[in-house]
């Protein structure tokens, strides 16, 4: 569970199941189980007008236990730029009412957000779940290229090859945390890499 | 005294009769200069000094906000009121002083929606007034549904037709014409804010509706301006500047501290800003909470009050002011 650091730091709840007719849920991995325990909680019905859309690990753990929820739809994608194109269709067709629910890694509920916000939903009206590991997304705020997965503080961009530092500063509308050079004085001065964001 | 505001010295400019319940009344600056800036869903506190006694009502503006000569607000006659609607209709005319506060937006757009669902119910209709004219300068996108009783009381209905067309809906009531709202909030696309102002009933059920049909909170307004009931009188002690105060039948427990020569904030006077939020250090009796701001917990835990719309019956009360 992340702290809350700086403002812009995005922090996350627990699902829980919002009123009305139509629930869109986007998962990632472990996110699956946050799906599965917020099920527990809700009322009967609460998945006849439910979509799922899940990224499996590479194991493909979970899938089964999704079936199980017996949701009106189950999508199964291999990546989130896979099922981009999809989730936007059916952001384009909903009407108020729908609730949306984003469970896994900060990645997936960043990207899945961006999509959301720019549909006209509001953030705090979007339920999120922190699953899984801690991976950011970070912007390279020199070149402003995007490096996924990043696990080490400072981390290498994977555009420009500059060292930066892995800010908290958060970005909504990028779905990424800022990444600033940090050894902008002397190139050759490398501080020791950690594992930070296991 | 009104938190952060200060108040507009004005003239009466016009009073017009707009059907048999409504009046409208339009104000100027007495300097001749423009008026501040507002926006759509503002308020002002109109200032009636009848004989000892004053009152101060807030009215919604329902002018262009991209007009600021003139501020124009619409006042419903409420032959068994408190006595505001009357003085305004029988002694404001053309060419009288009066004061008024600057305007505060309680019921304020949210620019970010992709779409504004307008919900209004009788004189609930004016802060539409000043929001549909701020969106259609801005190219917005809107729907107003309004229900009133009857066509000749439908105020302003016709003016609305004629500006918006078809992105007015009028129900009248007399002909048995009811909004479909499951149908209405159903079919709303993503990113839709939604806005009531009518009737407490009204605005309950339109609420009511909305979060079973999963709306979140966020994208639900509303504006109810309790006028303070009237009740039986009760006495009052205030702890930190050290009175008793009598609440007179008709008069509200904000006015009665004012009396006193004790100066509570205030701003809406109508239960909804919250800011005379007062702490009660102690009390033997009932409270009559009609306020909107407060939570069901704050009005079961006996610790606060609103005293500008919410009363008490019973043997003692201590507030803390």
């Amino acid at each position: 569970m992340a702290a809350k650091t700086i403002i812009s730091r995005p922090i996350y709840g627990t699902l829980s199941p919002q009123p009305g007719k139509h629930h869109l849920f986007i998962a990632d991995a472990e996110g699956a189980l946050a799906i599965t325990d917020m099920a527990g909680k809700a009322p009967s019905g609460f998945f006849d007008g439910a979509e799922i859309v899940f990224i499996p690990s590479p194991e493909s753990k979970h899938i089964a236990a999704l079936e199980a929820l017996k949701p009106m739809q189950l999508h199964v994608a291999p990546s989130f730029a896979s099922l981009l194109p999809r989730l936007k269709q059916t952001l384009t067709n909903a009407h108020m009412g729908l609730r949306v629910y984003l469970a896994g890694t900060e990645g997936l509920i960043g990207q899945a957000m961006q999509v959301a916000l720019e549909a006209g939903i509001d953030h705090t009206s979007i339920e999120t779940e922190h699953r899984g590991s801690l991976a950011r997304r970070m912007q390279c705020v020199h070149c402003k290229g995007i490096t996924e997965n990043v696990t080490t503080q400072p981390a290498t961009c994977s555009h420009c090859g500059l060292l930066l530092l892995v800010r908290d500063h958060y970005s909504r509308r990028l779905a990424a945390f800022q990444g600033v050079c940090i050894n902008a004085e002397d190139r050759s001065e490398i501080p020791p890499i950690e594992e930070a964001f296991p | 005294m009104s938190t952060g505001t200060t108040k507009l010295d004005v003239v009466v400019s016009d009073v017009v009769p707009v059907n048999d319940l409504v009046t409208r009344f339009h104000f100027r600056r007495r300097d001749g200069e423009l008026l501040p800036t507002f926006s759509g869903g503002a308020h002002v506190v109109v200032e009636m000094r009848d004989g000892d006694r004053t009152r101060l009502n807030p009215y919604s503006l329902m002018g262009s906000p991209l007009d600021t000569r003139e501020y124009t607000i619409s006042v419903r006659r409420d032959d068994v009121g408190r006595g505001g609607s009357l003085f305004m209709h029988r002694q404001v005319k053309p060419g009288l002083e009066m004061v008024i506060s600057y305007p505060v937006n309680l019921f304020s757009l949210d620019l970010r929606a992709r779409k504004h669902l307008m919900l209004a119910g009788g004189i609930g209709i004016t802060p539409f007034m000043a929001q549909t004219a701020q969106l259609a300068g801005a190219g917005g996108n809107f729907e107003l549904h309004y229900t009133c009783r009857t066509a000749s009381l439908g105020t302003y209905a016709d003016l609305l037709r004629e500006r918006y067309g078809n992105r007015v809906r009028l129900y009248h009531d007399d002909r048995e014409e009811r909004i479909d709202l499951e149908r209405l909030l159903s079919s709303q696309p993503l990113g839709t804010h939604l806005y009531v102002c009518g009737p407490a009933g009204m605005i309950n059920w339109v609420r009511g509706r909305a979060a079973a049909l999963g709306w979140p909170p966020e994208t639900v307004h509303f504006e109810h301006f309790a006028a303070p009931q009237p009740g039986a009188p009760f006495d009052v002690t205030l702890a930190v500047s050290g009175k008793t105060i009598h609440v007179g039948e008709q008069q509200s427990l904000l006015e009665a501290i004012e009396a006193a020569g004790v100066d509570p904030p205030y701003l809406c006077r109508g239960g909804v800003c919250g800011q005379c939020e007062t702490n009660v250090i102690s009390y033997d009796g009932k409270f009559i909470h009609n306020d909107h701001w407060l939570s069901e917990e704050d009005h079961r835990s006996g610790c606060k009050i609103m005293p500008c719309v919410s009363r008490f019956e019973g043997k003692s009360l201590v507030l803390e002011r």
